[in-house]
């Protein structure tokens, strides 16, 4: 029996866990990138829409945010070659995580955007300004701002989400670590280990986004 | 091509491992609830290593992945001797996991509760636990109970990760489905219709009752931070 924890074993492949974090980094900020575009168009057609759009929008966003992304994960990588769409793992992953995505960040903006005070889209009809411009600095701006804190906690969640990509063998973080342990037995230190790097690049990307946060949203209304 | 096709039997092998996810589920929810109060209470006590203790519990059950929090719990065991079993294991991680959000949860209303009311039961001579649990809590399930339904979905959409320990649940015996029949449109698309089923309703539960009890009440909880969903 062991008693002794030992990460000795473990650090001699530190170059691959730097690896596996910077392909953690690199699912995160695409997914990030086109889920946001994604919730984007999502929440415009979600509030100013036709009837139509405004309901599929609905159903998307429903349908995804009352299943797993693991289920998500599977329909993706394993349905698409179906319709002859060969994707690799990690490009599935991408997709999948993006469309997942997508739903909350719908979701959210649609909240922003409906808690913008009437008032204020009354006054700039009243002051002439077009359909367009309404709804971009009227409306959509302070929507951002007002969602931004829930929208980085959802980018987070976003990060921490892809350490279960591995399970259609996508290559990550987790995934090396499940390599590792095969490699080495350490087990216990090897997730001992991961967890204080996924917790170390949580605390760093919440700082990030916060400060991000202050940068665009730095004037007084 | 492959083994089998998609039939009843298939469908019905799904529809019982749902039970498993159901099952999970309701313990994540019985022990995150119970352990969540403690956390909750811990958060507000009056001792500050108290509140210190409990907040690095909660940073480091949100700041992780609930994956690798499994995986510590399952192979934690072998490291301390115990026999690895992925129920234990998954049992734990989801009670120890759903109590860091529950317990922010609770934190978030037993805050919106005035102040007043701690003084008045400072006043009349109750103590800490005494306060909180006569006063302070019952005047705050109200504003609890919209995000806890609603952290219900996360849980048992959460579940499906536990499938990666080796439990079968759902989303383990859709896997092992696929694997034969390889219809994965229609095993996948089914799994998430159950899915679905089990979630939808809580989720218009949860929203039902944000609308209802908010109305004669300025207060409302804020939703904690990473449960921003």
């Amino acid at each position: 029996m062991q008693t002794a924890l030992q990460f000795g074993p473990i650090f001699i492949h530190f170059d691959r866990l730097l690896l596996g974090l910077w392909q953690t980094l690199q699912l995160s900020v695409l997914s990030i990138v086109f889920g946001t575009l994604i919730g984007g168009l999502g929440a415009v057609g979600r509030s100013f829409g036709p009837r139509w759009v405004s309901w599929s929008v609905a159903a998307y966003v429903e349908l995804i945010r009352n299943t797993p992304l693991l289920i998500q994960l599977y329909f993706v990588f394993f349905s698409l070659p179906l319709f002859g769409l060969k994707l690799s793992s990690n490009v599935a992953a991408i997709v999948a995580l993006s469309i997942h995505l997508g739903a909350y960040v719908t979701e959210i903006l649609r909240a922003g955007i409906e808690a913008v005070p009437k008032g204020q889209i009354e006054a700039a009809k009243a002051l002439g300004l077009s359909r367009y411009r309404i709804i971009r600095h009227v409306v959509i701006v302070p929507a951002v701002r007002a969602v931004y804190p829930s929208l980085s906690a959802q980018f987070i969640l976003q990060l921490m989400g892809t350490s279960i990509v591995g399970a259609i063998a996508a290559e990550e973080l987790t995934a090396i670590a499940n390599n590792l342990v095969m490699q080495t037995f350490r087990s216990f230190e090897v997730y001992i280990l991961i967890a204080a790097i996924y917790f170390v690049v949580v605390q760093t990307a919440s700082l990030v986004l916060a400060a991000l946060g202050r940068l665009l949203f730095r004037w007084k209304v | 091509m492959s083994l089998r096709d998609f039939g009843p039997n298939e469908l019905v092998y799904l529809l019982l491992a749902a039970r498993w996810t159901i099952l999970l589920a309701l313990i994540a929810f019985a022990g995150g609830g119970v352990i969540g109060l403690v956390i909750a209470g811990l958060r507000v006590a009056p001792i500050r290593i108290l509140r210190w203790l409990a907040g690095g519990y909660i940073q480091f059950f949100m700041g992780t992945p609930i994956l690798i929090q499994l995986f510590m719990a399952y192979y934690g065991a072998s490291f301390l001797g115990f026999r690895p079993d992925p129920w234990v294991a998954a049992a734990l991680t989801f009670s120890l996991n759903g109590a860091a959000f529950f317990g922010e949860i609770f934190r978030g209303a037993i805050q919106s509760i005035s102040r007043g009311q701690w003084e008045a039961s400072t006043a009349l001579g109750f103590r800490f636990v005494s306060t909180l649990r006569l006063v302070i809590i019952p005047q705050a399930v109200r504003l609890m109970l919209p995000p806890t339904v609603g952290f219900m979905v996360q849980v048992v959409k959460t579940t499906s990760v536990a499938s990666l320990i080796g439990l079968t649940e759902l989303a383990r015996a859709a896997t092992q489905i696929n694997t034969v029949t390889f219809q994965p449109v229609l095993v996948f698309g089914t799994v998430s219709l159950i899915y679905f089923a089990l979630c939808w309703p809580l989720s218009l539960l949860s929203q039902h009752l944000e609308r209802r009890l908010a109305t004669g009440s300025a207060l409302k909880v804020p939703k904690p931070l990473m449960l921003a969903a």
